[in-house]
């Protein structure tokens, strides 16, 4: 007996259950964007500048001393952190006032401190203020330009509804993840941003798949009602969505747990924003098209999808 | 779909060989490696900074100090000028901002004044604008008598490009004196310099010797006046007061024009004076720095004179006798390294310009080692509960799909060796994401073989149209995965690069082994089984 995730021939009347998951979606949309704009993402040195040190230490540390060393080196907000283990500590120190000369003499002061002891330097990072924001406008290009080149691509593939339920779909996915992020004050760095960019990828991959069951079907049922006819393709691509998220999410697991500490916020934005992706292509993505009027405009242009060539019978 | 020909099976099957083929020299050590013939692939995957350890350093020109400098020695070069026979009478000369300006006292000789500063804008040669001369300065005369030079926007950006290949080239030469292994130092934009330094363990020291200007210069000491009277007073015309290394520091009045540079050195080593045991760096000239010196230590014998080392007085000894071998010692407290930092720097030649660190990333080979051992360990697990998952879930077919799923992580690696991408850690963390996206191909193909088969079609039908019908819908998921991979490429950094070299990579090979390599196992089951039942 084979593991069905999803038992065949589902009915689920996923075009209802909309009531629920859009005044949930709007919820969280805005509690994302309030809590953006009010408490505010907890951003790493990359866009903020300053320094980040781990080192490790002959035995456990003693973080209480470690922190009052470092607290009479009058260096601004510092943290001292547990990494991974007692003996592994992360020292994050703001970006000093002073230009890109008053970072580098954090290093060689904290350096210093533990001159006398057996430390190993793990990793140093330094990212002066004109890197950081430079930094932080690439990043932010990086996604707007992603979003866009994928909105033209899918527009050129499908209707424009489809194109626009997929963004609108996305961008809830982004949102929400970025609402992760100041929930739990998680370090955005650049990493942060290729996981936010790999969310956009796989949310749309998803989000394509079950798109491009409804053309089919838009097509197969000319006389089905839109609603009836959005369920059903659902339901038909759901067993699929779930054997793909279960996959990827062992995977991502299995990294959290056992890919160390660096990349462990990393991957935990990631974990968080498959399970989004997963849920919005099923109760966000086809009932966008209802609202978007999809049906009309998809008949009428049917025809001429179909006479594109190769290209397009490829799909049917 | 289900039928390949012949030459299709060996294109198939002769990819997936060389996917392994290229990946198999990742699991042997170097030495073994060296054992091999030579017909087979040597090559290793680039480990990126962040898994071999090593130090990331971005540089930028000192801009301002760079024009502050420059405009110094224009205001020195304009009293020269309007000071040569017959003297142009002239007051508040001087650097303002980033010009330097002069006011000619008498109008009715501006003119004269004007053509004999003009050969001081300093026509470049730019390839930029065909062969056309560029000035370094516009030089603009207001008819009140005041002349002003400025930076021409093309003339400072023909000077940084200068500076930058001149800083880089020096920059290779210091870390290949400090013995730095295939460090790579590039240009970044107009005036940024990258060096990256794998296995570098000490990053303060790679910063130590990068950092400084190194502009060695001697100077002959003005001894009409003491250097703490020229500080009080004012430094008589043509000289200028610089503090020792020493500790508190001493000041010195030395004539400002030096006598011979850096640049007329052609060796320095470290050995150990013999009186007292210290270390000290001994010098040699080349041919015209040679006689120069001679020809200066004849004249000033018992006179002192000064070694200055980026503005700072290193030792000022007096002239006993004339030297003319063309060589000479620095003795100045130096500790074994600073000794030998100083003499690296010297072989290494100075910097054009200050140098100021934008960013820096550097880690050491323990952190390295242990990233690779956990995304080892996070791939083998990730790989296996897939594995495991795919075969409870699909039967058969789950053991075609994880076929399938190997010869990806084959070809990724093989991919990435062949092209000597750099594998950082979240390039591990796109090869593991790829393994959970990559089944989503035989996903989507064996989910919709069951629904044809439900139904109605027969076991060779629904195969069919369960990949025929799957390829458009994989096609369009992973297009739009790829175009996110692509932009972040163009416009991501370092280890974000690494990310969607992998993602971009593992795309292609996804589509490959999910879709056509799978295809081409489920026919060769079809054909030795001949099944009546869909095993799924």
């Amino acid at each position: 007996m084979l593991l069905r995730l999803v038992p065949d021939n589902t009915h689920i009347k996923f075009m209802w259950l909309r009531k629920v998951s859009f005044p949930l979606s709007i919820v969280l949309v805005i509690a994302s964007l309030a809590g953006f704009f009010t408490i505010g993402m907890n951003y790493g040195i990359d866009f903020k500048g300053g320094t980040i040190i781990e080192i490790k230490t002959d035995g456990p540390a003693d973080i209480g001393a470690i922190r009052s060393e470092l607290g009479a080196l009058n260096l601004g907000d510092v943290q001292v952190q547990e990494f991974g283990g007692s003996d592994d500590i992360l020292i994050r120190v703001e970006e000093q006032p002073g230009g890109e000369l008053a970072q580098q003499s954090v290093v060689s002061r904290i350096r210093t401190i533990f001159e006398d002891d057996n430390v190993d330097f793990r990793r140093v990072e330094v990212v002066g203020p004109r890197v950081s924001g430079e930094l932080a406008q690439a990043g932010a290009i990086a996604v707007g330009a992603s979003l866009l080149a994928i909105l033209f691509y899918i527009w050129f593939r499908f209707e424009w509804q489809f194109a626009v339920g997929a963004i609108l779909t996305t961008a809830n996915d982004v949102i929400i993840t970025i609402g992760l992020f100041v929930l739990l004050q998680l370090d955005f760095s650049l990493s942060s941003i290729a996981a936010v960019l790999t969310i956009i990828g796989y949310s749309l991959n998803d989000t394509v798949v079950v798109y491009d069951r409804i053309r089919e079907n838009l097509r197969k049922y000319k006389k089905k009602s839109l609603t009836e006819l959005l369920d059903q393709s659902i339901n038909e691509t759901l067993s699929r969505t779930t054997m793909t998220s279960v996959t990827t999410l062992l995977a991502l697991i299995a990294l959290y747990v056992f890919g160390g500490e660096v990349i462990q916020s990393f991957t935990l934005a990631m974990i968080f924003g498959i399970v989004i992706g997963t849920y919005s292509s099923i109760f966000l993505a086809a009932p966008f098209l209802i609202l978007l009027n999809l049906r009309a405009d998809a008949l009428s242009s049917k025809d001429d999808d179909e006479e594109k060539g190769p290209n397009a019978k490829a799909t049917v | 779909m289900l039928h390949f020909a012949r030459w299709k099976i060996a294109l198939i099957v002769l990819v997936v060989a060389a996917g392994i083929l290229m990946t198999l020299p990742n699991f042997f050590s170097t030495k073994q490696l060296e054992s091999w013939p030579d017909f087979l692939p040597k090559n290793q995957m680039v480990l990126g900074l962040d898994l071999q350890g090593g130090a990331y350093l971005l540089y930028e020109v000192d801009k301002e100090d760079y024009i502050e400098k420059r405009m110094q020695g224009l205001v020195s070069d304009i009293r020269t000028t309007l000071r040569e026979d017959p003297r142009i009478g002239y007051t508040g000369l001087g650097v303002q901002g980033d010009s330097a300006q002069v006011r000619i006292r008498d109008l009715t000789r501006l003119d004269e004044a004007e053509e004999r500063l003009q050969p001081l804008v300093n026509p470049l040669v730019s390839n930029l604008f065909g062969g056309q001369p560029v000035n370094e300065f516009d030089l603009t005369v207001n008819d009140d008598g005041l002349i002003r030079f400025t930076y021409s926007e093309e003339g400072l950006d023909n000077r940084l490009t200068y500076i930058v290949q001149q800083a880089i080239e020096v920059i290779r030469n210091r870390l290949d004196e400090l013995g730095t292994t295939e460090p790579n130092i590039q240009r970044q934009g107009t005036d940024r310099i990258l060096v990256e330094a794998p296995g570098e363990g000490d990053p303060e020291r790679l910063k130590d010797i990068i950092g400084e200007t190194a502009q060695l210069t001697f100077h002959m000491v003005d001894q009409s006046m003491s250097g703490e009277q020229a500080l009080q007073s004012r430094p008589p015309v043509g000289t200028v007061v610089k503090m020792s290394v020493d500790d508190p520091p001493f000041p010195y009045l030395l004539e400002e024009a030096p006598l011979l540079s850096g640049e007329d050195l052609v060796d320095a080593q470290v050995s150990f004076d013999q009186r007292n045991n210290e270390p000290v760096v001994n010098f040699r000239f080349n041919q015209s720095g040679a006689r120069k010196f001679a020809l200066i230590t004849q004249q000033n014998v018992n006179r002192p004179f000064a070694i200055v080392l980026d503005d700072e007085v290193i030792s000022a000894p007096v002239i006993r006798e004339p030297i003319t071998g063309g060589s000479g010692q620095i003795s100045g407290n130096f500790t074994v390294e600073g000794a030998n930092d100083l003499a690296i720097l010297l072989r290494a030649g100075a910097l054009p310009a200050k140098l100021t660190v934008l960013e820096e990333r550097s880690i050491g080979p323990g952190l390295g080692a242990d990233s690779i051992e956990a995304g080892k360990l996070a791939s083998i697990i990730a790989g296996t509960a897939v594995i495991v998952f795919m075969i409870l879930a699909y039967g058969r077919f789950g053991i075609i799909a994880d076929l399938a799923l190997l010869s990806n992580i084959f070809l990724i690696f093989g991919a990435l060796t062949v092209l000597q991408a750099t594998l950082t850690l979240p390039g591990i963390a796109g090869i593991v994401l790829t393994i959970g996206m990559a089944v989503d191909a035989n996903v989507l193909i064996f989910e919709r073989i069951r629904e044809e088969s439900r139904a109605g079609r027969s076991v060779i039908s629904a195969i069919d149209a369960g990949y025929s019908r799957a390829l458009g819908t994989i096609l369009d998921a992973n297009i739009t995965t790829l175009i996110a991979a692509v932009i972040l490429f163009q416009l991501g950094s370092g280890p974000v690069r690494g990310f969607a070299v992998t993602l971009a990579i593992g795309i292609f090979t996804t589509v490959f082994s999910a879709f056509t390599f799978s295809r081409l196992l489920v026919a060769l089951w079809i054909r030795r089984r001949r099944p009546s039942k869909l095993p799924i």
